[in-house]
């Protein structure tokens, strides 16, 4: 017997510096490939997490932020970021990448939200597990 | 004598920047590495700091190549901040007299 429960996975670290992004995204990767609903939350330094444009090579690391784009196969599509942290942080909902999935009636339709704290709190209660990165 | 100070974390995070821009003196570099560098970006919640320490006379730097990883638009950084790679960052240490890593 399968059981599917809701995970929200919440990233506040920024990408490259630490392994806490990389690590998130294989474990929603596993949760998603195991038909867990997840859902994902960018606050803080996480929200660095979902640039465009990122070049690790100079760096001699891998370019996981393209992996990103590979939630929507798993049925994760539902990516929240924390407005307030981007404003912070002198970051626009233009300077993330554009992640999309396909709705039920076939439609492209954007992954990522931004959202306040407010609706931050509200998804947070919704989950029946918190991982936290 | 001139220090060269770096600075490793994100200055949204840590301490690490904020503490080093309160002891840098006028002629003093600092430069961003790693999660340091989205510090160097204009209109943060810190820009400002790095701004008054500009004023003072203090050198800031950033690292190209973890800019580039993180995916951070250059044209958006502190006007007076210098961009330097890798070997920019060996010139720097071997220009100052020694180095204080802000871990």
């Amino acid at each position: 017997m399968s059981v599917s429960k809701s995970f929200i996975c919440i990233n506040r670290k920024a990408p490259y510096g630490t392994i806490y992004a990389l690590e998130a995204l294989e474990v929603v990767l596993i949760a998603g490939a195991f038909e867990q609903q997840v859902t994902l939350i960018f606050m803080d330094d996480g929200v660095y997490q979902l640039t465009r444009n990122q070049n690790p090579a100079g760096i001699g690391m891998k370019n996981f932020s393209k992996t990103f784009g590979a939630l929507a196969d798993y049925d994760i599509d539902k990516i929240f970021v924390d407005e307030e942290s981007l404003f912070l942080r002198g970051l626009q909902a233009s300077d993330l990448q554009l992640l999309t999935h396909e709705t039920t009636d076939g439609e492209e339709q954007a992954s990522i939200k931004v959202v306040s704290r407010n609706e931050l709190g509200d998804i947070i209660d919704s989950a029946d597990i918190l991982l936290n990165f | 004598m001139p220090t060269l100070h770096t600075v490793n974390k994100s200055p949204f995070e840590q301490k690490s920047l904020v503490t080093c821009l309160s002891v840098c003196k006028a002629d003093s570099s600092v430069l961003l590495i790693e999660d340091a560098v989205v510090g160097a970006l204009r209109n943060t919640r810190i820009s400002h700091k790095i701004l008054v320490s500009l004023a003072s006379g203090v050198k800031v730097y950033a690292l190209n190549e973890d800019l580039e990883a993180r995916g951070l638009p250059l044209d958006r950084l502190i006007d007076q901040i210098g961009i330097v790679d890798y070997a920019g960052f060996v010139d720097l240490v071997a220009k100052n007299t020694k180095v204080q890593s802000w871990l």
